[in-house]
């Protein structure tokens, strides 16, 4: 039984994300090979090499991977599935977009987002954004699983010492081609791997006053959420939304500012091991999942904390 | 051009669902039901695209239970011309709608398939990817602005790190993502009138497809309830809280 961990990264750095998806594999307790599919990602495969538990490290290197497209991965997966009991990939848009073209490729089903291994075949799934818990049991031959981080720690980045294998890259997929991204650029950590993360909702009035959240943000080392109304008004962009149909996060401490606490939003941060909120009605839902309420307003409240955290 | 959007009969966002006592699922008797909000999005943007005069006609297709035609009836009242209910009580899992999908897509040979990005009742967010897939075609997820060019499109998709463009030929798949569009509200004439546009009914079973469940639902469980903690009184009692007694800073 071996087991196909897809890499996320972006040909230079191995994200977070990939280590909690070999923790899943872990769980199921075999050989672990880590595919790298990108384009001028050495680096990428040398620190894939160096991860606890990972037994080889698959390098696909080419051009067409250095922005790849779903269509061009899920053929590169196909041609070496037959190899694998499992493959794994992140929960993230990247393992979304791909994997269910490889299972569907493969007349296979996915595993959607799972959050534990209850067996070799048996995975536990969060459904209706998290107010249920499914355990599947699959009967396909090969299990296509994404993982989603927060169900599992992290294997150890380093104390790996993985072989590298150059593979053959599969050919371009003809009628879709990258043209360009807009990633947002900040100094902050990542929303999903962060420590702490303040996320501010419809309250803030505007993405100016974002500004009061990065002052206590600059203070916690931590990194910026919102919920799906801020950024659909526009004040923050929308990598920061935080929830069912955006990131899940479930960092140490977790401040919720002028967030009502919509259930789609407490799908994306309930796992929180710390919960605060601070919001100026006292009966706003988001109180009933926080560990510590505040009732304020954020616009003293926000200040206040900046200042007290000197 | 002809697009076709598939919308799935869900229960309403704003419920907040039941796990059944004997762990079998979730209880959706007498719960209201709705379409999927990400496939009023895909509803939303084929109409807009009828409405600016690049396609013809929009079918829409759901698969399910026969209720489902109340989800295609509103459908047809914010604008699109026409409905396939492609009918089953079994469960339909995400593969076995993608080849069912398929099916109709063989018949109905549309230009461009739009659906919603994730069903929010299984989040499964796979049937457009394994569509596209089955056709060989191109897919465009998560997107969040569609132009239309001859013969291809540029899609802008949301994805973890911002956006990103890409240019896919058609006929290709699409899924939306909440940003895409607002979608409008049927008016009460256009209901009345929706009741008279065509709507055929496909029973599964003659499709020839296999519609077998891969997966087998052991059970399915409440997650653990979060206790709610307790109000302080100011900055100054949080920062104690958070650093004596939680530890976190
Ligand atoms: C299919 C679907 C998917 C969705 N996915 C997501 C998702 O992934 N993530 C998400 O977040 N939402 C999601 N939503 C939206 C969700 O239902 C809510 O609409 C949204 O979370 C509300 O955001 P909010 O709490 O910022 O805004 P509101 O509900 O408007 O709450 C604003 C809060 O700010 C407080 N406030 C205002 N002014 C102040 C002040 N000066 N000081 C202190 N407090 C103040 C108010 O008391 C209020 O509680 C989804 C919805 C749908 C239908
Ligand atoms: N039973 C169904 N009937 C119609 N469309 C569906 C059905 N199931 C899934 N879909 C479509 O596929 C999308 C993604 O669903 P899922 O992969 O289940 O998260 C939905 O937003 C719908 O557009």
């Amino acid at each position: 039984m071996t087991i196909l961990v897809i890499a996320e990264h972006d040909n230079n750095e191995l994200k977070a994300a990939t280590l909690n998806t070999v923790a899943a594999a872990e769980k199921l307790g075999a050989e672990i090979a880590l595919l790298v599919a990108g384009h001028n990602c050495s680096a990428v495969a040398e620190a894939g090499a160096r991860v606890a538990r990972i037994n080889k490290v698959l390098v696909a290197d080419s051009e067409s991977y250095s922005h790849p497209l779903a269509e061009s991965l899920a053929k590169l997966i196909v041609s070496l599935a037959a190899g694998y009991s499992h493959i794994l990939a992140p929960a993230t848009t990247s393992g979304k977009n791909f994997m269910p073209r490889v299972a569907a490729q493969l007349d296979m089903a996915q595993i959607s987002e799972i959050v534990a291994v209850e067996s070799e075949d048996t995975f536990v799934r969060p459904i209706y954004a998290g107010n249920a818990l499914q355990t599947v049991q699959s009967k396909d031959s090969i299990k296509l699983i994404t993982v989603r981080s927060t169900g599992f720690d992290a294997v150890a980045a380093e104390g790996g010492g993985a072989a590298i294998e150059q593979i053959a890259a599969a050919d371009a997929f003809p009628g879709a081609s990258f043209v360009g991204q807009e990633l947002t650029v900040s100094e902050r950590p990542e929303l999903t791997s962060a420590r702490v993360v303040i996320s501010g909702g419809r309250g803030m009035g505007s993405g100016e006053n974002f500004k009061l959240i990065e002052a206590v943000a600059d203070k916690l080392g931590a990194a910026i959420g919102a919920s799906r109304a801020a950024v659909d008004a526009g004040f923050v962009p929308n990598d920061y939304q935080v929830g069912q149909t955006g990131k899940i996060v479930a960092p140490e401490l977790y401040i919720a500012v002028g967030i009502s606490g919509a259930i789609q939003h407490l799908a994306g941060m309930k796992e929180s091991k710390v919960i605060v909120a601070i919001n100026k009605d006292e009966e706003a839902p988001i109180f009933q999942v926080a560990d510590y309420g505040l009732v304020a307003d954020l616009f003293d409240a926000l200040p206040e904390l900046a200042e007290a955290l000197g | 051009m002809k697009i076709l959007v598939a919308v799935k009969r869900v229960v309403d966002y704003n419920v907040k669902i039941r796990v059944k006592a004997d762990q079998t699922g979730v209880d959706t008797a007498n719960v209201k039901m709705s379409m999927n909000p990400f496939d009023e999005i895909a509803v939303e943007e084929a109409i807009r695209i009828k409405e600016a005069g690049k396609a013809e006609e929009v079918v829409v297709v759901s698969l399910g239970v026969a209720q489902c035609q109340e989800t295609i009836r509103y459908a047809l009242a914010l604008g699109a011309d026409r409905g396939i209910l492609v009918q089953s009580d079994d469960e339909l899992q995400p593969l076995a709608v993608a080849k069912l999908l398929k099916f109709v897509v063989d018949r109905e040979n549309p230009d461009l398939v739009i659906l919603g990005k994730q069903a929010i009742d299984d989040d499964s967010n796979q049937t457009g990817q394994m569509l596209a897939a089955l056709l060989a075609w191109s897919q465009a997820t998560f997107a969040s602005k569609v132009v239309l060019g001859e013969g291809d499109a540029s899609v802008t998709r949301e994805i973890d790190g911002g956006l990103e463009t890409i240019k896919i030929g058609l006929p290709a798949v699409i899924t939306t993502d909440l940003r895409l569009n607002e979608p409008r509200y049927a008016k009460l004439p256009n209901i009345m009138k929706a009741k008279k546009k065509p709507l055929e009914v496909i029973p599964a079973a003659e499709t020839g497809v296999d519609i077998a469940s891969r997966l087998v639902t052991l059970k399915v469980t409440e997650p653990p309830q979060r206790e709610a903690g307790i109000k302080v009184g100011s900055v100054t009692e949080l920062l104690d809280k958070l650093r004596n007694e939680a530890k976190v800073i």
